[in-house]
């Protein structure tokens, strides 16, 4: 490639016979990898920075982690090449990987489109309100996001004995008899978790949600009435969301990556391990390895394994948002 | 020059009046919004509650999430404690505007200025390089650390700001962010400026960033959050290179007689966030009404 595009250069430059061969040459020229990317200089420079980092500091120590999915590696020795031992025996051997699988796979389908739907559907009703009113609604909803202690207000809730408020609550109600232990009987912990995670639900998205619906270009409303829009639900779908395409990707795939990776509810309601692994995800079980067990090699593998169910899951999501609006 | 910027910029007015919108579609969403915006401020409501509560109530079985004798006792003890502190407090205090402020203003500029051309510009390996950025955060960042820490340490950035700061200017989300932002400006926004003789780097101060003032505006929230909640125990090992949230949790970790103090620290870690978010927040709604109102 580099050898074709000096050549056209340097008869690009002698060349000055027939105009017809001079375009041509310059049309080939221009058509060059090399041409095109001096030619982007200045987008190369502002890419710079960022991108120097992001390969340092992210893209790096991602190919290393690939690497140390095909090891041995407990943080203390050098790793040894053991092949694809760590991927066979996580498929074929490892049981509680499966349970976690099922599990995170539950909180993807089941929790995934519900908070992305919450968090659309209330930046959208927010952003209804106006002034204070409206910052003041924005930060009750974001409050679970921002205020660092959701566990402890869950825990509250959900205390094994009497006094925990929701015992309490069903008691007095006469719903149940005694007071059940929420977080050490099996069949409640997957229920239970996925209504706190619906809590947390609204995030990054949601904030990027209401950030986008502010840049929705507003003669679109007036143009949208004109042609015969006739309620609030009808304009949401034919002119809000088409308008707002690239805050729906951007919000989808944070929430990929956040439903998929469901570990610190998990860890921090029922526990790791949680009873019998009920409350097990990929990633509790993950860090179960990495952390606890100092197994980096085998840790590493699931960590790929993930990566690779979440890649394929937006090929999915993205390719359902492209019909939005339509 | 000046003015046609301005006109530009106005791309973005504010929306006239309310059209499609009926009374009883307004009071049912508002309805809506009150009961579950009871459930949504409840870790708000207790942590006030509890920075407030006197001793005897912090250990009340079964605990109350109101405060009955309300009282400022837990916020003096935290500041005897704060004075007692082997390293100056206000150290720890500078330490981390430097750490949180360089994250968020670093990553805000160095994202924002990648994102621009990712989605305004054409040139060779544009989708290779972005479909890396989204696709780095699907990886778990529990694996990714132990490489990141080995990196660290052979660049000898180890106790030192920088292992902090600098990774933080790389996330992958900021970048997607933005650039999904920009993507939504119409081209002739900066076609006519390049017409009137701007260079890409002014258009891009001038015109570009001013008009997705929201999306760094939320970005800046998103990144100040996660700063905030760095502890720096991983890479910073001197007490005087580490930030206020090591020095706040080692107060709370002082068991039990430190409960007030505890429930003191909490408050203030999470309202300092939450000012900076609301700062942002209303900034986000501003821009849009003083640009509406110039038309």
């Amino acid at each position: 490639m580099a050898s074709q595009e000096l050549n056209v250069k340097a008869s690009g430059e002698n060349g000055s016979d027939g105009i017809s061969e001079e375009t041509l040459k310059i049309i080939q020229k221009q058509g060059t990898l090399g041409y095109q990317i001096r030619k982007s200089k200045t987008s190369y420079f502002m890419l710079a920075p960022y991108f120097f980092l992001f390969f340092l500091f992210t893209v790096l120590p991602v190919v290393i982690s690939v690497f140390f999915s095909f090891t041995d590696f407990n943080m203390l020795e050098l790793p040894t090449f053991v092949g694809w031992r760590n991927y066979i025996k996580l498929f074929l051997e490892d049981d509680i990987f499966m349970i976690s699988l099922k599990n995170t796979l539950i909180f993807a389908v089941v929790t995934g489109p519900i908070s992305y739907m919450l968090c659309l559907l209330f930046a959208w009703i927010i952003n209804e309100f106006k002034g204070v009113l409206r910052a003041v609604l924005t930060l009750v909803f974001y409050a679970p996001s921002i205020c660092g202690n959701a566990y402890l207000v869950w825990n509250l809730i959900l205390t094994g004995d009497r006094y925990g408020y929701l015992n309490g609550i069903l008691l007095k109600l006469d719903l149940i008899n005694e007071p059940k232990l929420w977080m050490q009987t099996e069949k409640y912990v997957m229920p239970v978790l996925i209504v706190v995670q619906l809590w947390l639900s609204l995030g990054t998205g949601f904030l990027s949600f209401i950030a986008g619906l502010q840049t929705v270009d507003k003669s679109l409303y007036e143009a949208a009435a004109l042609d015969g829009v006739k309620n609030r639900w009808q304009e949401l779908w034919y002119v809000t969301l088409p308008a707002m395409k690239p805050q729906l990707m951007f919000g989808a795939v944070m929430q990929i990556t956040q439903s998929f990776a469901v570990a610190d509810i998990s860890i921090n309601l029922a526990g790791n391990p949680s009873v019998n692994y009920s409350g097990a995800t990929v990633v509790t079980h993950l860090l179960d390895y990495g952390s606890t067990r100092f197994e980096m090699g085998y840790a590493s593998a699931i960590a790929t394994v993930l990566f690779l169910l979440m890649v394929g899951s937006n090929k999915l999501v993205q390719k359902l948002l492209r019909r939005v609006g339509e | 020059m000046a003015a046609e910027y301005k006109k530009k910029k106005r791309f973005f007015h504010r929306k006239q009046k309310q059209l499609n919108r009926s009374v009883a579609g307004n009071t049912l969403l508002f309805a809506l919004m009150i009961v579950c915006g009871v459930f949504m401020i409840l870790p708000l409501v207790m942590i006030v509650n509890n920075a407030l509560k006197p001793l005897d109530e912090l250990y009340q079985f079964p605990p109350k999430i109101f405060v009955r004798n309300p009282t400022l006792e837990n916020f003096s003890d935290l500041f005897v404690l704060m004075n007692d502190s082997w390293v100056p407090f206000s150290r720890y205090i500078i330490n981390t505007i430097i750490i949180t402020g360089g994250g968020v203003v670093g990553h805000v500029i160095c994202a924002s200025l990648a994102a621009y051309p990712l989605a305004k510009h054409k040139f060779p390996f544009k989708d290779i390089l972005f479909s890396m950025v989204v696709l780095s955060m699907m990886f778990s960042w529990t694996v990714t650390q132990i490489p990141q820490y080995l990196i660290i340490s052979v660049l000898h950035l180890n106790n030192n700001y920088a292992a902090l700061v600098l990774p933080a200017w790389s996330f992958g989300m900021g970048l997607y962010l933005m650039k999904q932002f920009m993507e939504q400006l119409p081209d002739s926004l900066m076609e006519s400026a390049k017409l009137d003789g701007a260079s890409e780097w002014q258009i891009f101060w001038k015109i570009v960033m001013p008009n997705v003032k929201p999306a760094w505006l939320t970005l800046a929230i998103f990144q100040f959050q996660q700063m905030w909640g760095n502890t720096g125990s991983l890479f910073l090992r001197d007490e005087q290179l580490k930030p206020l949230q090591f020095a706040l949790q080692q107060i709370t970790a002082g068991g039990v007689a430190r409960a007030g103090a505890a429930a003191a620290v909490t408050f203030i870690i999470a309202a300092v966030p939450i000012t900076f978010f609301l700062i942002c927040q209303s900034n986000v709604l501003e821009t849009m009404t003083t640009s509406g109102m110039k038309d």
